[in-house]
């Protein structure tokens, strides 16, 4: 007997068809991992079950839980159903929780509206659930704020919130996806333990389909709102029977094909970067005192070749974006070189920059972001001309826009149409579009596939290789994820609290990582060929 | 305080079409339009000649021959309020502008620079804001004598410091966008930046402040000539018509009717036509209609 | 918490010294002798030389800066040219007037707003929300002075409930005193209630939108308690921010409405003084308005520690 069952769902939101005859279910202490890419109709799935749908959505088909028909049920049953015996974890854990109510009120409130407990007494529970997400109230007394905690610590207190009161079912709505993956794997193994305690069901909602596979039972493809496939998690995997399945599995695992491009290795570094560190200054405490400077990047030197392709990752803060942005002269170091070419650049005016400028471009993470929306791709695409010496003709600067879309696999006619009309992967391609126009020497690149569907980022992930093959562009990756790294690049370094704590080339450290903080990095990263095969391993 | 800013993501036409479809967008373009008409035929035609005074005539009820009623001198107050329309109009659009023209600049180059500059600037405005507004239109247009003029430096000297803060505001919301990162990367000074990719994307939210501004200029211009301050006699003004009809209340109602009735159907066409316009271009409140 | 407090608390006392010094230029530019004024045409160059010796206005720019602040802070305002007695009596007398008038009227507006906000909020987009937006876009647009003839021939000269216009002083009695500031505490009050009223509901709207509400939510919590318990609190900033404008608002507004309503207040002495080129009077209210409406937003901003943690954290 199931405890969630959802039959022939099919769901509207004015004229939108967002989901067509979906049918899934979860038993009780069953992991159910709902996997698809944006806009598949994953989170509608979530909402419907808690009912608490957009205005204009409508529902028809049947959702039952636990005995109850959720599509019929009022307002009040599912009031009582809410935080009950329905649980729910967001994506979003920095904007979840009330700024200004303390994580005690916010954990004990559903306790106290569902029991009628008194005060104490929930507050007593709250404490103790506190205390089993890893927020032991020593540390994390009842009165601390949001703010006052970090994402990681915010999600574990969402996760109280759901799980105060032991629901039958928990659904989490990509509960990982804002988190680096070292919290990923910690809010990961927090949620099974709590699921094998209480024979909770979870419902598991991700794009990632390594750590679906690492957490569920049974999966479910989502795709365009209707299901491709479902059954156990290992055979499905396994076999990959369906096409899309095949496809998705496919593009999460993709390395594109590159042999080692030329020149590397020889002659004078691209870019040096010498005993780096960036100080922010610390908040003021009072009128005269203040916190201590925090130190983002501390004492970094590292050295790149031209052409040559090499990963910065580490955990979320540990200052890569930072040295990024001073490599990029967006932001001057404290103390330290960066020099580029053989030429400083630390400490130049915006005047004398421009050579540099000319041969240092940048992609970042956002394709949504990274385009003024008021102006037309031939505008944007051109914007690095601005730092050539000679300022193109219209005609000159249409040729080499065009000239740089079909080096990025877009028509040429893109041009006069506006950022709005394209996709996230078509974005992307414009961004790279837009680093090459200057035929750049090394390209910065801030986490450009983390925000990309798997499909669309194996896309971009070969579009990169095929650059880096044909111009001999080198390429600076920031990344938390290895699997980026892993795919695209020779070297490695690893930072960690604003410090190189490890380098060399990549297959060697990610396979046998020294340092604690790649050791960690590597541990927690998902991996589908391992997770299918620690599966296969566990049923025999 | 941070801002939201959505960017609507939509080509000229299809915004058009939405706004047609916006009840209050309707609403307040076509009585805004009104207005404007009735302020530009003045100029040409007014029933009746606002500058004569026909004694035998005073204080008519509203009737087919005076559609508004006469006043005490026997003038027509539909032509008045006609004339006088083109005195707010005037006043409070100059105002919009000089606060415009001197704010947004002030606020863009505040944000722009941030640190002591933005400072500074901030608490200049604080002192602006410290003094209330109609308090310091009246000593303005009293030290420098009344006048249409006097008034509009007096209301536009206020419209400054509320552009700066939404300009302010709305840039502060744009610079940590990736594609100003983006514009720095390829050399773009500040300037260059604020004037290419800032101020296109905080056009909308400066012209609903617009609007705004344009409604309140109407009613302080409104204000300082029912005090004797703005436009003088005998060039009719709503305020001033106002004045004049409070000690004929009793006898002659329609003579504070009318001028106010065209203070408040002016002001709400502005102000249904800037809640339109942040209606239509902000996709966060559409999507939830 | 301690750091924040003190910054807004520097920031204010730094405005006002600002704005002794910008109200004491611009007296100071202002044409039009005083001592000629207080004696009238006939005087002669002698008599009026010694005059100005007397009130000080022959000494050091500075100086007379100096000795003028010092006076406020003391509360020593000098004397008024055209009714030869203390300024500080005059707006003694003046503000027992005015603030009560301002008072009704912030209490009113604030009554009345935030519960049609909340009404309106919890029924966006129904029938009692269109109705009350739609009532709240007339009042924003209607000028008060012009509402305050309405209500002066609705109330006062067709159902003869309250007095035209006047003041009979709380000498009188408190009951018709206040008789005589009802209709011009409403005429100031519902046009700032509209705008509060809007404010409180778009502020509602967009904090029901937040992600933490959806949190709520799946705690179970009903619609109506969400928005008690956590929309409410987060909605109170921008709130509080048009609040704290308001009361200058109200202020001004009073001089207008003083005079619609011949109301023996602070609004109709400074502008009586100012076209009777009073300075001393002029110079004294105008101070005394701009401290009030420094002191007011110096609470708003500490109300706003009050709401929201973030600004009280000690990190």
């Amino acid at each position: 007997m199931s405890l969630l069952d959802i039959e022939n769902l099919s769901l509207t939101i004015g004229d939108t068809q967002i989901l067509t005859g979906m049918e899934l279910s979860v038993a009780p202490g069953e992991v159910m991992g709902l996997v698809g890419e944006s806009g598949s109709g994953k989170s509608m799935t979530a909402l419907t079950v808690m009912q608490l749908l957009p205005h204009a959505a409508r529902a028809t088909g049947r959702v039952s839980f636990d005995g109850i028909d959720i599509l019929a049920a009022t307002e009040d049953q599912m009031c009582a159903l809410r935080g009950d015996d329905i649980g729910m974890v967001f994506q979003e854990p920095m904007t979840a929780l009330n700024p200004v109510k303390t994580i005690g009120e916010q954990v004990a409130e559903g306790i106290r509206w569902h029991t009628r407990a008194s005060r104490a007494e929930a507050e007593e529970r709250a404490r103790k659930m506190l205390d089993r997400v890893g927020l032991p109230s020593a540390k994390f007394p009842l009165s601390r704020y949001p703010h006052e905690l970090s994402g990681g610590q915010r999600q574990r207190v969402v996760i109280a919130i759901a799980c105060a009161l032991k629901p039958k079912l928990l659904i989490a709505d990509e509960p990982t996806t804002a988190l680096d993956v070292v919290l990923q794997a910690q809010i990961l193994d927090l949620l099974r333990d709590l699921v094998a305690e209480s024979r909770m069901g979870l419902l598991l909602i991700s794009h990632d389909l390594a750590v679906v596979t690492e957490m569920a039972d049974r999966i479910t493809i989502l795709r365009r709102g209707e299901v491709m496939e479902a059954g156990d998690t290992a055979r499905t995997l396994s076999e990959q029977l369906h096409p899309y399945t095949r496809q998705l599995a496919q593009a999460s695992m993709h390395v594109p094909a590159r042999t080692r491009p030329h020149g590397v290795g020889s002659g004078q570094p691209l870019l040096q970067v010498e005993g780096v560190t960036r100080d922010y200054h610390g908040r003021r405490t009072s009128l005269f005192k203040r916190a201590p400077a925090i130190r983002a990047v501390d004492d970094v030197s590292l050295s790149m070749a031209p052409g040559q392709s090499v990963a910065l990752v580490g955990r979320s803060g540990c200052g890569k974006s930072t040295l990024a942005r001073m490599i990029l002269a967006l932001d001057r170091p404290s103390s330290g070189t960066i020099r580029f070419r053989g030429e400083t650049i630390t400490g130049k005016s915006e005047a004398e920059l421009k050579p540099a400028r000319r041969d240092m471009q940048v992609v970042f993470q956002d394709p949504y972001g990274s385009f003024d929306p008021r102006q037309k791709v031939e505008k944007l695409v051109a914007e690095p001309l601005h730092v050539l010496d000679k300022k193109p003709t219209r005609a000159e600067r249409r040729e080499m826009v065009a000239h740089a879309l079909h080096e990025v696999g877009l028509d040429q006619r893109d041009m006069d149409k506006y950022p709005h009309e394209f996709s996230g992967g078509q974005r992307q391609r414009l961004s790279i579009a837009r680093a090459i126009i200057t035929r750049p020497k090394l390209v910065v690149a801030d986490e450009p596939v983390s925000a990309l569907d798997v499909s669309i980022r194996a896309q971009i992930l070969d579009l990169f290789a095929e650059l880096n093959q044909k111009l001999g562009i080198a390429y600076l990756f920031i990344t938390h994820d290895l699997t980026v790294a892993r795919a695209i690049t020779d070297e490695v370094l690893v930072m960690h609290d604003g410090k190189i704590v490890e380098r060399g080339k990549t297959n060697e450290v990610l396979d046998h990582p020294q340092s604690e903080a790649a050791k960690a990095l590597v541990t927690a990263a998902p991996d589908l060929h391992r997770a299918i095969t620690r599966r296969m391993q566990e049923q025999g | 305080m941070t801002l939201h800013i959505d960017i609507p993501e939509e080509k000229f036409g299809s915004i058009l079409a939405k706004a047609f479809r916006n009840t209050a967008f309707v609403a307040g373009f076509f009585i805004t339009l009104l207005i404007l008409a009735m302020a530009i035929v003045s100029y040409a035609w007014t029933p009746y000649d606002v500058t004569k005074l026909v004694i035998a005539d005073k204080t008519q009820a509203p009737s087919l021959a005076h559609w508004f009623g006469t006043d005490h001198f026997g003038r027509d107050i539909l032509s008045m309020v006609m004339v006088g329309a083109r005195n707010s109009i005037a006043v409070a659009l100059v105002a919009v502008g000089i606060g415009m023209g001197i704010g947004v600049p002030l606020g863009a180059f505040a944000a722009a620079r941030g640190g002591l500059v933005d400072e500074a600037l901030m608490r200049l405005n604080d002192l602006v804001f410290a003094f209330p507004a109609l308090l310091s239109a009246i000593m303005i247009t009293a030290i420098f004598g009344p006048g249409a003029v006097n008034a509009i430096i007096a209301i536009g000297i206020f419209n400054i410091p509320v552009f700066a803060r939404v300009a302010r505001a709305g840039a502060l919301a744009i610079w940590p966008r990736e594609f100003i990162l983006a514009a720095r990367a390829a050399g773009k000074s500040s300037t260059q930046i604020s004037i290419e990719h800032v101020l296109p994307n905080i056009a909308t939210l400066l012209l609903v402040q617009g609007t705004i501004q344009f409604a309140l200029g109407i009613l302080a211009e409104a204000g300082l000539s029912y005090l004797g301050l703005g436009a003088q006699p005998p060039m009719p003004s709503w305020g001033r018509m106002l004045f004049d009809a409070q000690t004929r209340m009793v006898v002659a109602p329609w003579m504070a009717i009318f001028p106010g009735m065209a203070i408040v159907v002016t002001v709400l066409g502005l102000n249904l036509l800037g809640d339109g316009i942040a209606d239509i271009l902000d996709p966060k409140s559409r999507r939830q209609r | 918490m301690t750091a924040y407090l003190l910054k807004r608390l520097a920031i204010a006392v730094a405005t006002l010294v600002l704005a002794s010094m910008v109200v004491f230029a611009v007296l100071e530019i202002l044409p039009g002798d005083p001592a000629r004024l207080m004696l009238g045409m006939n005087a002669s160059a002698d008599q009026v030389e010694l005059l100005r010796n007397q009130l000080g206005l022959n000494a050091p720019l500075p100086w007379r800066y100096l000795h003028w602040t010092g006076g406020l802070l003391s509360l020593d305002f000098g004397r008024s040219y055209t009714y030869s007695v203390p300024v500080i009596d005059l707006v003694r007398e003046r503000l027992a007037v005015s603030l009560p008038l301002a008072l009704i009227a912030l209490a009113l507006s604030t009554v009345i707003a935030i519960p049609v906000g909340l009404y309106s909020a919890s029924r966006r987009g129904r029938a009692g929300d269109t109705v009350a937006m739609g009532a709240a876009q007339l009042g924003v647009a209607v000028p008060n002075f012009w509402f305050a003839l309405m209500l002066i021939y609705v109330f006062a000269v067709w159902l003869r409930l309250v007095p035209a216009g006047g003041f009979p002083g709380w000498s009188a009695g408190v009951w018709p005193a206040l008789k005589s500031l009802l209709l011009p505490a409403v005429a100031l009050a519902l046009p700032q209630a509209a705008i509060l009223a809007r404010v409180t509901r778009s502020a509602l709207i967009e904090v029901l939108n937040e992600d933490y509400i959806r949190t709520a939510r799946a705690k179970g919590l009903p619609y109506r308690a969400v928005l008690w318990r956590h929309a409410l609190r987060n909605a109170m900033i921008p709130v509080l921010t048009i609040l704290g404008l308001q009361f200058a608002f109200l202020l001004a507004g009073t001089i207008i409405i003083e005079n619609v309503f011949y109301l023996p207040g602070l609004g109709r002495l400074v502008f009586q003084a100012i076209t009777q080129r009073d300075l001393i009077v002029v110079e004294s209210v105008v101070m005394l308005l701009v401290a009030a409406v420094i002191a007011v937003n110096l609470l708003v901003d500490l109300s706003y520690a009050v709401v929201d943690p973030r600004l009280r954290s000690r990190q």
